[in-house]
């Protein structure tokens, strides 16, 4: 079943065409991997898709449905999609806990009580219950991101947006990080990840998408794209990750 | 432990006698020192000037002092009851100062096309507001009104217009105050909270807000601290307040210790408000630096 489908985006800033008719479908449980370079469109993708973001041809489907319909409710669209962003982007003015809470509690409208019962065992999971009530900026980088992954896991959408999650990590903390979206993957939440991390891509993707100047060149099984690819941008810039 | 001065080609890492004394431990000693040295010259210029005595008498005379606060029987004027107006007026004005300027900073930053209009007219509003000095506002406001006869707008109190006057021209640099606050919200957090579903009443309500008032606090007291001090010039309206209480003293005693008085309350009023909101915000700080609540 299609969650989300992009059918022929393009999206400009001004005179710069960042997406350029990309059509990319992902089914439940997908794990799809967009790479390219810095500035390929992957994170305009993403936006698109939870409408942080208006595109300006084609058109984006969420279970089948045009996002681009003006009946659409955005707030509604974004229940759905959860979104994980580079920097983390947690509310340095609130706790971890309410930092997790925060959704449910105001945009789904849930009570509280049942909702703290909840974020306490995301918090758990991720071996951070004991420092539920301290503040973000009292955690390492890999903690904090941690944090903001539960804390779009509690909206428990049916679509995960990962936007280089690891990127702005010091390398020995990507691991935990990584580790946590590995158990996601089995589990089978459907994700679509902008990410430079070629191992886990390989490890845990369904599709993965060689973005290349808003265009898809090629996308296919880890197996196909990382071993294998047809086309010589794919290689090329592989091999520039590789080096 | 003391170690021993490095000897040979190992590098001396101490700082020099003199470094240590104005920021080392000692340097506590140091600020007192000077502390007690300039205020020592300072009131030694004014019990040593030429005319030493005569001022002395004119401005710190303890019994025109007392007289001035409390009010003499055949006296008209009390600064002690003259400050009490100002009080209740920047009360007044400071509640709805941060309720008008919050609602102007949101029509300026709102993006919704049904603000347009109220858009350019508040910045309109804005730019008069600051570019006028507050006392052709009051004169403005306080006979202005009254003259053009229109219902119950111009039957008002002196008082009434002073603080239609304070609070017309403070929510124009409060809602400047505020704007800049929200503004200085990393636009991250607005992605994160669009992102989690919430409205953007909600997304303004829980996330911008919340984080916008604690970079606004100092300057907001700034403005206020100003306020308070800009309610003394309502006695152009003909208000009795603290500083034209002091005056009249001055007048009918030929002594102008009133004067002190009423910067002596100024002060007693504004200085306690600054230390508390430095204390609010190193509380804020160390809050959310030392983790647990």
């Amino acid at each position: 079943m299609s969650v989300l489908g992009f059918h022929n985006v393009s999206k400009r800033f001004g005179t710069t065409e960042v997406l350029r008719g990309v059509t990319l479908e992902l089914n439940r449980h997908d794990v799809v991997c967009v790479i390219g370079a810095s500035g390929s469109g992957k994170s305009t993708l993403l936006r698109c898709a939870n409408l942080l973001e208006r595109v300006d041809g084609g058109d984006v489907t969420l279970f089948g449905q045009s996002l681009l319909d003006p009946r659409i409710d955005e707030n509604l669209v974004r229940r759905h999609i959860a979104m994980v962003f580079q920097s983390f982007n947690l509310f340095p003015h609130l706790s971890v806990l309410q930092n997790v809470m925060l959704g449910p509690v105001h945009a789904l409208k849930r009570p509280t009580d049942e909702v703290r019962v909840d974020a306490m065992a995301l918090l758990e999971r991720i071996g951070l219950a004991t420092r539920a009530d301290e503040y973000p900026e009292r955690l390492s980088g890999g903690q904090q991101q941690r944090v903001a992954i539960v804390r779009s896991l509690a909206m428990q959408p049916s679509l995960l947006l990962l936007d280089e999650v690891t990127s702005a990590l010091d390398p020995t903390l990507v691991g935990e990080v990584l580790e946590l979206l590995r158990e996601l993957a089995h589990e089978g939440t459907t994700m679509l990840l902008a990410t430079h991390e070629m191992g886990f891509a390989r490890e845990v993707a369904t599709t993965v998408a060689y973005l290349d100047e808003g265009v898809v060149i090629e996308a296919g099984t880890p197996g196909q794209m990382l071993d294998a690819p047809e086309h010589e941008l794919t290689r090329a810039f592989l091999s520039r990750v590789r080096s | 432990m003391a170690s021993p001065v490095p000897t040979g080609d190992i590098p001396s890492l101490f700082s020099s006698r003199r470094r240590r004394l104005l920021t080392g431990r000692h340097s506590r000693l140091v600020s007192s020192l000077s502390t007690v040295v300039v205020l020592g010259v300072l009131s030694a210029i004014v019990f040593y000037a030429p005319g030493g005595v005569a001022f002395r008498h004119f401005f710190f005379d303890p019994h025109q002092m007392w007289i001035a606060l409390v009010g003499s029987h055949q006296g008209l004027a009390s600064v002690g009851k003259g400050i009490v107006t100002n009080v209740w007026m920047f009360s007044l004005c400071e509640v709805l100062v941060l309720i008008f300027g919050l609602l102007l900073a949101w029509v300026r930053i709102s993006r919704a096309p049904v603000l347009a209009p109220l858009r350019a007219l508040a910045t309109i509003y804005t730019d008069v507001f600051r570019g006028i000095p507050i006392l052709l506002v009051f004169i403005i406001v306080g006979f202005g009104l009254a003259e053009l006869n229109i219902g119950w707008i111009s039957h008002q109190t002196p008082a009434f217009y002073g603080c239609v006057a304070i609070t017309l021209t403070y929510t124009a640099y409060v809602a400047e105050v505020y704007r800049a606050g929200l503004h200085s919200v990393p636009h991250g957090q607005i992605l994160a909270a669009r992102s989690l579903g919430l409205s953007q009443p909600a997304t303004m309500r829980q996330v911008i807000f919340p984080q916008a008032v604690r970079t606004v606090i100092p300057p907001l007291l700034n403005d206020f601290i100003s306020m308070q001090k800009d309610t003394a010039l309502v006695s152009i309206l003909g208000i009795v307040e603290a500083v034209q209480s002091a005056q009249i003293d001055a007048a009918q005693n030929f002594n102008d210790s009133g004067l002190v008085v009423a910067a002596l309350l100024f002060l007693l009023m504004t200085v306690p408000l600054t230390r508390l909101t430095d204390r609010l915000i190193a509380k804020d700080r160390t809050r959310r630096l030392a983790g647990a609540a």
